[in-house]
């Protein structure tokens, strides 16, 4: 048969590695900011107080950074490798992997511009305003295009395990892209998510959960099933076993959501389900985990000396470890412990620095050489930064593990007489002060790690010749296939890329609709609370302010239904959070860390001067306090101009104003401001109605008070 | 939009039977991949695993003589 001689295009496989390196560290330098400004708050406070890198609008920054300039570029580099050569093809189209390439590249820089910006629509880990989701929705599009057709052109008739995992990852995270980021924009800064208050919560951790699904783990096991058999010199373990891995992870992940939610004012049946299918995740996940580490069989002897592998040993490793933490912390008892402490943020951490991170450098350790014609320059480099690495993720991961249970026990415990022994939130954080100290030099110890191996990296480039394009050739696929009379019904879904891809989204999405559905069809799921009623002008122009500054980073807005939050967050009435006061919430604002107290039952517990004053520096009014000053919401005007278009929009998305509240709405809030200005004046403190104070001060005095209101409670 | 969506699908009959269809499908489909995978023939299965392998298994790259220098 005649051989076709075609190139595959390294080129583009660099631009991606570059990127991932020098995101990866930008990304990883602004998380060591947000963990110091954590450990060293008093020093920010006093020395960096400026908004823009305020910890409540730098830590989406961090995250964004991480998962998709760092993790992203790396798996674009990893799949523009790896697709052709499994296929025998080269990229369908170079006009497109630039596409991707840069606009890729473009939507990072605008990330990294309108987040310090406070341009966010604070759901976490999709913080991006609307016309970056658009962007993001077409750059995606265009690189699924690419990878299509260029199955369609391939040379080899089988798809390989991997890119199987590369299919479902373009699926599944274009669908979960889209469906979370349904907003109204009201300008080109701002939108409200179309979702409100339960619905939202759901849809935004069935999208949250599946992010790390579908965008951290799926793309990178397809990595792993290419270059573990390339680095270990043999094939995967068992391909029988990679391809149940695939079915069952996609089958049971797309439903694990709700384990986010548990506790929660979510209902019941939803939380159940999540537990179930987040348990049996661990089947999977295991059974991947094995697969990889068993590849390396008879190949033992060469991890010692080999970087790549060792990266990629302690990588699977942290997999392991860290899908085993998640069904465990799926579980409700475990769950009630775990839940808005720093266990998941040294959780994440496992996956984010274990799992992608070193299978990252693996990658990148195999990569160079390969591309650049040489050897690495230095092994010795290499096993440094495996072990300064290493060391890292340990030092990061164990003090969040201690400070997670050293918090959520005192949260929960009770003196004999039966009052909580820490009344005072205060205390329960400055406890674990030490903890955030010895996290940060966790994080300090894998970054010098990351900067050793990039300069490893370019030394090992410059002392090898790059080779833009690599030469390879293979027979065309027959037009006409005669399939074996008795083929498996499998293979021929496979023989049809385009059929397959329907069908996978097919799958996929009846797995979601099934876990949303409900929630827009029973009534009953979301019980109504008459005396909840819509915000006011001036109380939504303080949660947007509350939504810009990120508060929900840091503070959770659902009080659970255990004792020891109902006594502590609600001393009076010992009322929890119910779906029903969430209606008009767009988007919520539940939050999922508790790094200062949860604000639900904050309203009318203090005084209005005592946010006055504590906005100016929280620690006059809480000694010892970690929470960043906010003086400049004392000298920023609110834009009151706007107001009626944000009433209009809640009415699009069906809040009950009155026909024609608009109109009314800056006369409402200016009214309403003035009252709070005679307050604070009544305690000698003087400022103006224009001042976003003020508006902040309405709504966290409206805080889960409507409940209250008992005389129009039925 | 949202209300449309909200409208339509409850103006659906039995839309109930709809996730207990959608596990059966999943279901189903689940183990009749298991199935397949475990009837596979052994040397179509090892010709598979090969792929990655096909072009140029030349790691480690630094036993390669012609790249020391």
């Amino acid at each position: 048969m005649e051989l076709e001689k075609f190139e595959y295009d390294n080129a583009i496989v660099k631009n991606f590695i570059i990127a991932s390196a020098v995101f990866g560290l930008v990304g990883m330098l602004v998380g060591l900011i947000v963990a110091s400004q954590l450990a060293f708050a008093d020093f920010f406070n006093d020395n960096f107080l400026l908004k823009y890198i305020s910890y409540g609008r730098i830590r989406p920054l961090h995250t964004n950074a991480v998962i998709f300039a760092f993790v992203g570029n790396g798996i674009f580099a990893g799949v523009y490798y790896s697709l052709p050569r499994l296929l025998k093809a080269p990229m369908w189209s170079k006009a497109l992997s630039n596409l991707n390439f840069w606009g890729w590249q473009f939507i990072i820089v605008c990330a990294a511009v309108t987040l310090p910006l406070g341009m966010t629509t604070g759901k976490e880990y999709a913080e991006l305003e609307w016309w970056i989701d658009i962007l993001i929705a077409l750059i995606w599009v265009a690189f699924g295009v690419n990878m299509f057709m260029t199955i369609i052109k391939r040379r080899e008739r089988h798809l390989y395990v991997a890119i199987w995992f590369y299919i479902g990852t373009f699926i599944t995270v274009a669908m979960l892209h889209i469906v979370n980021s349904f907003e109204l924009p009201i300008s080109f800064m701002k939108s409200y998510s179309w979702y409100a208050g339960v619905q939202d919560a759901l849809v935004q951790w069935w999208y949250g959960h599946n992010a790390v699904a579908f965008f951290l783990t799926t793309p990178y096991l397809g990595l792993m099933y290419y270059f573990i058999p390339k680095a270990a010199n043999r094939p995967v373990f068992s391909y029988r076993l990679s391809i149940v891995h695939f079915w069952a992870l996609i089958f049971l992940y797309i439903w694990a959501g709700p384990h986010h939610l548990l506790y929660t004012a979510l209902p019941d049946w939803a939380q159940t389900l999540g537990v179930a299918f987040s348990v049996m995740l661990i089947a999977p996940s295991w059974g991947g985990m094995l697969n990889g580490l068993l590849t390396l069989r008879g190949a033992w002897d060469r991890v010692r000396d080999d970087a790549v592998l060792k990266f990629m040993v302690v990588a699977l490793t942290c997999y392991g470890m860290a899908t085993f933490e998640g069904p465990l912390l799926s579980i409700k008892s475990v769950n009630a412990v775990g839940h808005y402490t720093d266990w998941i943020v040294g959780h994440v951490h496992i996956g984010g620095l274990g799992w992608n991170g070193f299978l990252t450098f693996g990658m990148l350790y195999y990569l160079i050489p390969k591309m650049w014609n040489t050897k690495l320059y230095s092994q010795s480099l290499a096993n440094t930064h495996f072990w300064i690495g290493t060391l890292g993720i340990i030092l990061y991961a164990l003090p969040l593990y201690w400070a997670g249970f050293a918090q959520s026990l005192m949260w929960e415990e009770f003196t004999a007489e039966g009052a909580l022994a820490y009344p005072n939130f205060l205390e329960t954080v400055t406890q674990i002060q030490g903890m955030y100290q010895l996290r940060v030099l966790g994080g300090l110890l894998y970054f010098t790690g990351a900067g050793v191996m990039v300069y490893n990296l370019m030394k090992t480039a410059a002392q090898g010749t790059f080779a833009a394009t690599e030469a390879d050739q293979a027979p065309a696929l027959p037009v006409t296939y005669t399939p074996s009379t008795n083929e498996y019904w499998h293979r021929v879904i496979e023989r049809k890329p385009i059929q397959m891809l329907v069908f996978s989204l097919v799958v996929v999405a009846i797995g979601g609709i099934f876990e949303i559905i409900p929630t827009f069809l029973i009534k009953s799921n979301v019980p109504t609370i008459t005396s909840v009623k819509p915000y006011t002008p001036l109380e939504l122009e303080g949660r947007d302010l509350y939504i810009r500054e990120g508060c929900y980073t840091c503070h959770s807005q659902m009080i659970r239904p255990f004792r020891s939050e109902v006594v502590r967050y609600d001393p009076v009435d010992q009322e929890y959070s119910k779906a029903g006061e969430f209606v008009y919430d767009h988007p919520f604002q539940w939050g999922s860390k508790r790094t200062g107290p949860d604000l639900h039952r904050v309203g009318n517990k203090y005084p209005d001067s005592w946010h006055f004053n504590h906005m100016l520096d929280p620690r006059t009014m809480s000694p010892g306090s970690i929470m960043p000053a906010y003086p400049w919401l004392l000298e920023d005007n609110i834009d009151y101009e706007m107001l009626p278009k944000k009433i209009s929009a809640m009415q699009t998305l069906g809040v009950p104003y009155a026909e024609g509240y608009a109109e009314r709405a800056i006369a409402d809030a200016q009214a309403q401001a003035q009252k709070i200005v005679d307050n604070l004046a009544g305690d000698k403190i003087k400022t103006d109605k224009d001042k976003e104070i003020v508006a902040l001060i309405a709504y966290l005095q409206r805080l889960g008070t409507d409940i209250k209101n008992k005389d129009l409670t039925k | 939009m949202l209300k449309f969506i909200k409208g339509h699908m409850t103006s659906i009959d039995g839309i109930e039977i709809f996730p207990v269809l959608s596990f059966v499908i999943f279901f189903s489909f689940f183990v009749a991949v298991t199935v397949w995978i475990y009837t596979m023939k052994k040397s179509k299965v090892d010709e598979i695993a090969h792929l990655p392998l096909e072009n140029g298994n030349d790691y480690p790259f630094n036993k390669n003589s012609e790249n020391e220098k």
